[in-house]
């Protein structure tokens, strides 16, 4: 699992150092999943039943960090559907999407 | 329990919701707008005369009791700062009537100006951390609309860098939340206080403080601020009125919050780190401030040397110190939210943003260069103003504890600011009109009373010090000793 978290992680900031602007939003996505996995993995892996009182188990999951994911999931799909829309938008007015040219004017 | 805690958040959002429908109505929106914002400084003035008299309140969502479920606590902090969110919002939206523009009006600003302030509230209020992460996140999403409605190529290009900067300090907030999990196994904040106090705050605690401290530094401007000189001179003057005002104060907001409440154990480690890096901010941020003829920037630069000031008094942590952070962010929030109005106003005159194509305009706008006037005095901290009583008390607070030289450092800063300042009013309202290449347009009523409400108040707190001071010391006590914010949210 931690390796795996590794590998998201070094990936995702691979993509990002990029200077393309759409392999920075996918470098992003995956430094979210990476993140997501971090959450499930340090709240520890633990099995058991559902936390829920009516089970009569010995041992209960905790049912908070994926509670958290979730949020976290629907705040990263709106956030990344945003900055996709952007970008395109941006690569239509700008006609570019190489970040070393979006740097910014001289004049400023 | 007490419901009128989530009225700053509800209201706004309703608010929000019905503005959706009256897309092309634009006087249906603007009085909405303001009648929503009128009864959030309701309540925020009822929340905060409640905790005036009866002490911290709270609430529990389904009344799950700490430490589950989620908690709002509003102790004196969260309540003045909520209030003075609301006035500034309120003079921010006058400002917007008229200057913003038709086709944005009709692109729902009005809306994610109320979304905004409902992650603004929502992050003064909440008393959980993962709380304190979507309220974040509400308030940058609303932020990213507004700051590229209108679609320029300039806002589009500053926007790209902005929601990168920010997804990825999203992405380290959660990854921390997620260690500080693993490690307390709890996510409330007073809880998250108890535990580390018991476990001692070793090697992983600090590393997991550090982690949140780049977060928050991230979206405050604290050191980490690269990105803001760029991003807060693209949107219309309104719009980085509110940002300058609220965004970074509640960045610093969650600094305060985070290492008074919870990591305060080793201030060895923690706080000299902080000290350094508001050094660093002030300096970088000053010289910033005058290598610029740009009213947009020179004003951007000075939002980062107050940021700057305020971890200062946040690093030397005493009671003083802490006294005086609360009374700054009071007075910050509201005089650079004055200031960018006014700044607006400028750029709206003269035609141009740069300073030297600026001059004479005294004799045209007098009330706008004084009250300019003012607002750099105050900025400066020149009393009887309302910057003076603040950076007395940080100053005092960092003294006591011996940072002397960041103290003459904060004092260098302040005159530096003060100097740029000055020269921007000299530059512009000074001096010989120049012939203008483009006629500017006259502002309106509606803009200069917001401005004008925005002076009165400044020169209020200055004057009603002494008043305003039995607040402030009051949040500055619950700041300096967290048992009392602990107490009041778990008692039951």
């Amino acid at each position: 699992m931690s390796l795996a978290i590794g590998v998201l992680f070094a990936v995702g900031v691979y993509l990002m150092l990029n200077k393309s602007l759409l392999r920075i939003i996918l470098g992003t996505t995956l430094l979210t999943h990476g993140v997501h996995l971090l959450l499930l993995t340090m709240s520890r892996l633990k099995t058991g039943a559902p936390p829920l009182l009516s089970e009569q188990a010995e041992r209960y999951v905790d049912p908070l960090p994926q509670a958290l994911i979730l949020t976290s999931i629907v705040i990263s799909f709106g956030v990344t559907s945003f900055f996709f829309v952007l970008a395109y938008k941006a690569y239509q007015k700008l006609g570019t999407d190489d970040m070393e040219q979006l740097r910014g004017d001289n004049d400023e | 329990m007490n419901n009128l805690l989530i009225l700053p958040l509800l209201i706004p959002l309703c608010a929000a919701a019905l503005l959706l429908l009256f897309k092309n109505n634009v006087p249906a929106q603007r009085r909405l707008s303001i009648l929503s914002l009128l009864a959030t400084l309701a309540a925020a003035v009822a929340l905060l005369y409640q905790v005036r008299t009866v002490g911290i309140q709270t609430l529990y969502m389904g009344a799950w009791l700490p430490p589950y479920g989620i908690v709002f606590a509003a102790d004196m902090l969260a309540a003045l700062l909520v209030l003075i969110t609301t006035i500034v919002a309120i003079c921010c939206l006058l400002f917007s009537f008229g200057t913003v523009g038709e086709q944005r009006e009709r692109s729902y600003y009005y809306s994610f100006f109320q979304f905004l302030l409902v992650g603004v509230n929502g992050s003064f209020l909440t008393g959980d951390l993962f709380n304190l992460f979507v309220c974040f996140e509400v308030m940058l999403i609303s932020s990213y609309a507004l700051i590229v409605l209108g679609g320029t190529k300039r806002q589009l290009r500053e926007t790209l860098k902005y929601i990168m900067i920010n997804i990825l300090s999203s992405t380290l907030f959660v990854a921390a939340v997620a260690y500080l999990y693993g490690v307390t196994g709890t996510l409330n904040m007073a809880d998250l206080s108890l535990r580390i106090a018991e476990s001692g705050q070793g090697g992983i605690l600090n590393v997991i403080a550090v982690l949140f401290m780049i977060v928050f530094s991230l979206k405050a401007g604290l050191f980490l601020f690269f990105w803001l000189p760029g991003s807060y001179s693209v949107p219309p003057a309104a719009v980085s009125a509110l940002f300058g005002a609220l965004l970074t104060k509640v960045g610093v907001y969650a600094l305060l919050r985070t290492f008074t409440l919870m990591f305060y154990h080793d201030p060895g480690v923690t706080h000299s780190w902080l000290a350094g890096m508001a050094a660093a901010t002030m300096l970088l941020g000053a010289l910033g401030a005058i290598a610029y003829s740009d009213v947009q920037r020179i004003m951007n630069y000075n939002v980062i040397v107050s940021v700057g000031f305020l971890v200062l008094g946040l690093a030397a942590a005493s009671h003083a110190a802490l006294d005086g952070v609360v009374f700054y962010l009071l007075h910050d929030m509201i005089a650079k939210a004055l200031l960018f109005i006014l700044g607006g106003l400028l750029i709206r005159i003269a035609g141009t943003s740069k300073l030297t194509e600026m001059g004479g305009l005294i004799r045209q706008h007098p009330a706008l260069g004084w009250m300019f006037f003012l607002a750099a005095l105050s900025i400066a901290g020149i009393p009887p103003l309302s910057g003076f009583p603040g950076k007395l008390l940080i100053v005092q607070g960092a003294l006591e504890q011996q940072y002397y030289w960041l103290t003459g450092l904060s004092l260098l800063s302040s005159l530096i600011v003060l100097y740029s300042l000055v020269r921007l009013f000299m530059g512009a309202f000074w001096g010989e009109a120049k012939p203008q290449a483009k006629a500017g347009k006259t502002p309106s009523f509606a803009m200069y009373a917001s401005a004008a409400g925005l002076t009165i108040l400044m020169v209020l707190i200055g004057l009603g010090a002494e008043w305003v001071y039995s607040f402030v010391s009051d949040a500055g006590n619950t700041l300096a000793n967290p048992d009392i914010y602990i107490q009041a949210v778990m008692k039951e």
